[in-house]
């Protein structure tokens, strides 16, 4: 089957590939190689993941190091590696500020929830927030918020995917997608957790060398002087120095501390990151996990200014005018394609070919992790417990969730066809706003704040969801960029500010003023529930094969 | 879990320990990162000229190595909290587990 569809994918890959021209044969080398290897760990994966707790968490068998490479997978997506350096080529120093948002959240998570959510969790972060809570009540609200947020998510790396392929191998938009849509729902369904891991951490190793191979390049390119290349990229910039500060993304101070609080408690929030505590044994992998994480992925935006300045440079210089650059001096294939540019620029067709395939492998890793959190909330959450009241065996929920897989992998299609326009990493910086209103309040409170009842979580989460969604709509970015209204409704780019704080005032509000007997229950269970969280005492342990 | 373990390890002064030492350090690492990403992100709301400001003759601003240090601060704090949660606090937790495995 698997075989099957490996064989479908790629001759139907290198079929559309010779109709174009210019198509790059080393690219389309380096896809199947990249492609048949993941195929033969997604085989070797479903042949070792059986129960429900394998397909959604590897089985808890994954080291606290192979796990910091995954999260810094799932992390380093296309969003933050092409998305990124677009923002900087654009406009400098702005892309430097979404990349320390993205960063400084890893910190807050790992000394306020890691091993408190390796503790109380077994599959998703929406154990934590059911322990001592209304089961059914909490994993509806949770599941809503899982799957608004991936859903946003999910579109900024369809979009990408999209692109990168159209640019590279010059196959229509939508069957680019399709083919990202397909693949994604191979992976999922026959590996689970254990495929997706792997596919992750090679594809991190894949694109830290990647990066620091083009970071190389540029840097010998000026002599390794960063003023040099500096002065080189401003004299070539139409912004000039401005590029070099803070500039027009970040228009006012509201915006600026909603941007800042969003991409902060969004890292916090993300059903995909949080679920990636639950693949390893314990507490202290978990916390090694979070160490190595932050050091790769900071490496790796250290490394991602140089890229975004050098392609600049390149990208502006007389060949590269020529190459990459239309008559009106727009970057050829959207400005998410810079980086994917300069990688030829530096390093030419073989390692072009290189960074275009770990680009779609990352997109595609990301894809099967949101995915994969996705049908846990749905299949888990939705399914298993809401409906089935959790009368439901392994084998059930398990087919229910490769049902699900196929399902989002539809949506994620067609919603990757809908929004083709976007930026990427703007669209990234939604998804966490939407995270850090629907879920971190929830999350943090469930931990930390004995008073916190079912009817404050539940009726606060769904105020910050709905007003996070609802400030999304109204802003620019939806109401005037999508809708085409004149002007929009909500003057801000970024709602967390407003939507966090309703969430957490809506929760706090609703869980003082409760005095039904099931309040008494949860503030009941805190205790019990905090000597786990900090012991680990009653967790379940590794459930390793 | 049971009442009875619940007093039991509520009333370990191992526990205690634990959580005080725990939360107040875990605390003081995340105040500080906080404080040191708000004032980035504070500045650049209220008074972003300031990070325009160049290292002396250089064309270079001084958001560039600020930029820079955070994300190395990040990195730093990560490892500081966890050799410490991987060491000292791991080892109490390991003798409060001893102390009531009799009833685990």
């Amino acid at each position: 089957m698997l075989r099957i569809a490996t064989l479908l994918g790629l001759s139907s890959l290198a079929l559309l590939a010779e109709d174009g021209s210019g198509v790059n044969i080393n690219a389309v080398i380096m896809f199947f190689v990249f492609i048949a290897g993941t195929m033969g760990i997604t085989k070797w994966a479903a042949s070792k993941t059986k129960s429900a707790s394998d397909f959604y968490t590897a089985g808890g068998g994954i080291t606290g190091f192979q796990n910091g490479l995954a999260i810094a997978g799932d992390y380093i997506s296309a969003a933050s590696f092409l998305g990124i350096s677009g923002m900087i080529y654009l406009q400098g120093y702005d892309g430097i500020i979404y990349a320390i948002g993205f960063l400084v959240g890893w910190p807050i998570i790992l000394f306020l929830m890691a091993e408190r959510l390796r503790n109380l969790g077994k599959f998703n972060f929406t154990d934590i927030a059911a322990y001592r809570l209304d089961e059914q009540k909490i994993r509806i609200l949770a599941a809503f918020g899982s799957l608004t947020v991936v859903t946003f998510y999910l579109i900024a790396q369809m979009v990408g995917a999209g692109k990168l392929i159209e640019v590279l191998f010059h196959i229509p938009y939508g069957w680019a997608v399709a083919l990202v849509g397909a693949l994604m729902i191979i992976y999922v369904t026959f590996g689970g957790m254990l495929a997706t891991t792997w596919v992750q951490i090679i594809k991190a190793c894949l694109i830290l060398a990647g990066v620091t191979f083009i970071a190389l390049m540029v840097m010998a390119h000026s002599g390794f002087s960063l003023t040099a290349l500096v002065t080189e990229a401003t004299s070539l910039h139409k912004s000039g120095v401005d590029i070099l500060k803070p500039g027009p993304f970040v228009s006012d101070p509201v915006s600026a501390i909603s941007l800042g609080l969003a991409l902060m408690l969004g890292t916090a929030g993300l059903p995909h990151i949080l679920m990636r505590f639950f693949t390893v044994g314990n507490a202290k992998e978990a916390r090694k996990s979070v160490v190595y994480a932050t050091g790769f992925i900071g490496y790796f935006y250290l490394l991602i200014g140089i890229v975004g300045l050098g392609s600049i440079v390149f990208l502006n210089s007389d060949i590269g005018k020529e190459l990459y650059l239309s008559a009106e001096g727009s970057v050829i294939g959207g400005v998410n394609m810079v980086a994917v540019h300069l990688s030829q620029a530096v390093g030419g067709d073989i390692f072009l070919g290189f960074i275009a395939a770990v680009s779609f492998a990352t997109i595609l890793a990301v894809v099967s992790g949101l995915t994969l959190a996705a049908s846990n909330s749905i299949a888990h959450d939705l399914y298993a417990i809401v409906i089935r009241k959790g009368n439901i065996t392994d084998a059930e929920e398990m087919k229910v969730s490769k049902r699900t897989v196929l399902v989002i992998g539809f949506i994620a299609v067609l919603l990757g066809f809908a929004f083709e326009n976007m930026n990427v990493a703007f669209m990234v910086g939604l998804a966490f706003a939407i995270a850090a209103s629907a879920n971190f309040p929830i999350l943090i409170l469930s931990i930390y704040w004995k008073k916190l009842t079912t009817r404050g979580a539940f009726i606060g989460g769904f105020v910050g969801l709905i007003t996070a969604i609802t400030l999304v709509v109204l802003s620019k970015t939806i109401w005037v960029d999508i809708f085409h209204f004149e002007k929009a409704i909500f003057p801000y780019v970024h709602p967390a500010l407003f939507s966090v704080t309703a969430a957490f005032v809506a929760i706090w509000f609703f869980s003082i003023t409760d005095k039904s007997a099931r309040a008494e229950e949860d503030k009941a269970g805190f205790e019990a529930q905090n000597i786990r969280a900090q012991t680990g005492i009653g967790a379940e342990g590794a459930v390793s094969h | 879990m049971d009442q009875k373990l619940v007093e039991r390890i509520k009333n370990n002064p191992k526990y205690q320990e634990l959580i005080t030492k725990r939360s107040s350090f875990a605390i003081k690492l995340a105040v500080f990162m906080l404080v040191v990403y708000y004032s980035f992100i504070l500045t650049i709301a209220f008074n972003k000229e300031v990070f325009a400001n160049t290292i002396g003759d250089s064309i270079i601003t001084i958001a560039i190595p600020i930029g820079a240090t955070i994300i190395v601060l990040a990195f730093i704090t990560t490892v500081i909290y966890v050799i410490r949660a991987n060491g000292e606090f791991e080892d109490l937790e390991m003798s409060i587990k001893n102390d009531v495995k009799d009833i685990l």
